[in-house]
Parts: C-alpha cells; sequence; structure tokens
C-alpha cells in the first residue's frame, strides 16, 4: 500500500469520511480539556500575572498558523512535482484555516502585548513577520479565486507558496535571526532548563493537540469539499458543450 | 468556579473569546459549504445521470 492511493479523489474522501469524526472528537476532548486545565487549574505567573492564560490560545495558535503553511508548502510540492489534484486542492483547503490561527495569534498577542510591553503592536521582527504572512494567506487565497482554470490556479499559487514559506520561516525563527524587538524567544523547548514551568507546559500540550487535531478536521472536511466542488465545475463545463 | 483574573481579566477573557469565536466561525463555515457543495453535486450527477 502506497501514501499515493490517496492522490484518487474516491479513495481520499472514502478514507477520511472513516476518520473524520474521531479526529473531530479528539480536537473537542483535547480542547476543551486543555483549556479547561490552563483557565482554572493553573497558577498566575509570578511577573505576568493571570494573562499568564493566554498562553494557551496564543502559542497553539501560532504554532499551528506556521505548521498549516509548512503543509501547503508541502501539498503544493507534490502538485508541482506529481500533479495529484488532490494535493493542490488540500493546500487551498488549508489555507482559510491557517490564516484564522494567523489572526488570533496576532490578535490574542496584541491583548496580551498591552499590558505586558503597554502597546497592542510594535514593529518587532516577530510580529511583523507574522503580519506579512497573515498577507501572504490572503494573497493565496485571492489568487486562487482569482484564477477560473483549476489547473493554472494551482500552478501559480504554488509558487506563491513557495515565495511565502520565507515568511513562514522567519516567524518562527525571527527572533534568533535578530536580537531586538519586544517579542521573546521561544517559549517551548525540549530543553527543561528552558522551557516553560511543567505546570504550564501540560496543559499546553493538550491545547496544542487540540489545534492540531481541529487543523486536521477542518483540513479534511474542507478537502471533500473542495474535491466535490470541482467535480461539480467539470460536470457543468461537461454539459455546456454538450 | 471563575478565578481572579484581576486587572486583567479583560486582556484574557476577550482573548479566549476571539480564539473561540473565530474558531467558531471558522468550523460553522466549513460545515455549511461543506453541506451546500455536496447538495449541489448531487444534483448535478443527477441531472447528468438522467440527462444520459
Amino acid at each position: 500500500m502506497s501514501i499515493w492511493e490517496y492522490a484518487n479523489p474516491v479513495k481520499f474522501i472514502r478514507t477520511t469520511d472513516l476518520v473524520l469524526p474521531w479526529v473531530a472528537a479528539g480536537a473537542l476532548i483535547c480542547l476543551v480539556t486543555g483549556l479547561v486545565w490552563g483557565v482554572f487549574f493553573t497558577p498566575d505567573d509570578y511577573r505576568q500575572g493571570s494573562t499568564v492564560k493566554i498562553f494557551y490560545v496564543h502559542v497553539p495558535a501560532a504554532m499551528m498558523a506556521i505548521n498549516a503553511w509548512a503543509m501547503m508548502l508541502i501539498a503544493s510540492l507534490i502538485w508541482i512535482v506529481r500533479r495529484h489534484h488532490v494535493s493542490a486542492l488540500a493546500a487551498r483547503a488549508a489555507a482559510p484555516v491557517g490564516a484564522t490561527f494567523t489572526v488570533i495569534a496576532l490578535a490574542t498577542g496584541a491583548l496580551w502585548g498591552q499590558p505586558m510591553w503597554g502597546t497592542w503592536w510594535a514593529w518587532d521582527p516577530r510580529l511583523t513577520s507574522f503580519l506579512v504572512l497573515f498577507l501572504f494567506y490572503l494573497g493565496y487565497m485571492a489568487l486562487w479565486s482569482a484564477i477560473e482554470n483549476d489547473d493554472t490556479a494551482a500552478d501559480l499559487t504554488s509558487i506563491l507558496c513557495l515565495v511565502g514559506s520565507v515568511f513562514a520561516i522567519l516567524s518562527r525563527y525571527a527572533v534568533l535571526f535578530w536580537n531586538q524587538g519586544l517579542h521573546q524567544g521561544a517559549s517551548l523547548s525540549m530543553d527543561a532548563e528552558e522551557n516553560v514551568a511543567d505546570v504550564f507546559w501540560y496543559p499546553a500540550l493538550v491545547c496544542i493537540a487540540g489545534f492540531v487535531l481541529l487543523f486536521v478536521a477542518l483540513v479534511f472536511l474542507r478537502t471533500q469539499t473542495e474535491i466535490r466542488a470541482r467535480r461539480a465545475r467539470a460536470l457543468l463545463a461537461r454539459e455546456g458543450r454538450a | 468556579m471563575m478565578p481572579d483574573l484581576g486587572k486583567y481579566a479583560f486582556a484574557v477573557l476577550s482573548s479566549y473569546g476571539v480564539a473561540l469565536g473565530l474558531i467558531g466561525v471558522l468550523v460553522a463555515l466549513s460545515v455549511a459549504r461543506s453541506r451546500k457543495v455536496r447538495a449541489e453535486l448531487a444534483k448535478i450527477e443527477e441531472r447528468v445521470q438522467r440527462n444520459g
């Protein structure tokens, strides 16, 4: 059995139909558990007070904003190399989800920044690269909508995705490249010395799992929709020619 | 039940409001479009089959 079998739209829809309810249920369970744990059963931070509770939505959303683009990049590369329509449609399906996570990261960051830094916004390297990433999401979605031919749209958006990947990487590593600005370094690390305290780390892990599963569930559902919409367009075009 | 958020209540509650609100809208729009496209495709397939 090969992974490329799932490039067949019928096989993709049949398989994701089976998996989707489980992934969606997992997302709901993890999100409710993680957020309730984080909000109600963790202490305030000694410096940041109760604003530390924003961590449980801000960090997972920011991680997924970047990871969604990474998934789109992989799907775009598969389209460019192997011309599988499902991969191009999966990239298209992921864009609004990634854009929403980016808005959540920007908005919760501003709400967290105001009481901690005294400002809603600063032209800090990480904040700015996130804003540019959001603009790339908008451009990517607009380009898909602007081009009628699906294959041409997939070609051009794949190129845009490759270019935007620079900003996705910058969003992740900006604080390391430029040692300036307000935003702190990575909050989560595999190094126990650098990582946040366990009392914040465990609920955050559950929230991150919830955001990942939510992303997977939404991409499955939206890719199914894109496959059906493409088939509908093809049938209508065939009817028009007949 | 509600933890004491003190002077940061607005920041914390509005962060959760924005995040959960946007996720809710995204899920609702995704499900609604999925249902709409599925119904449209079924209608088109039925018509195509009928017309041979």
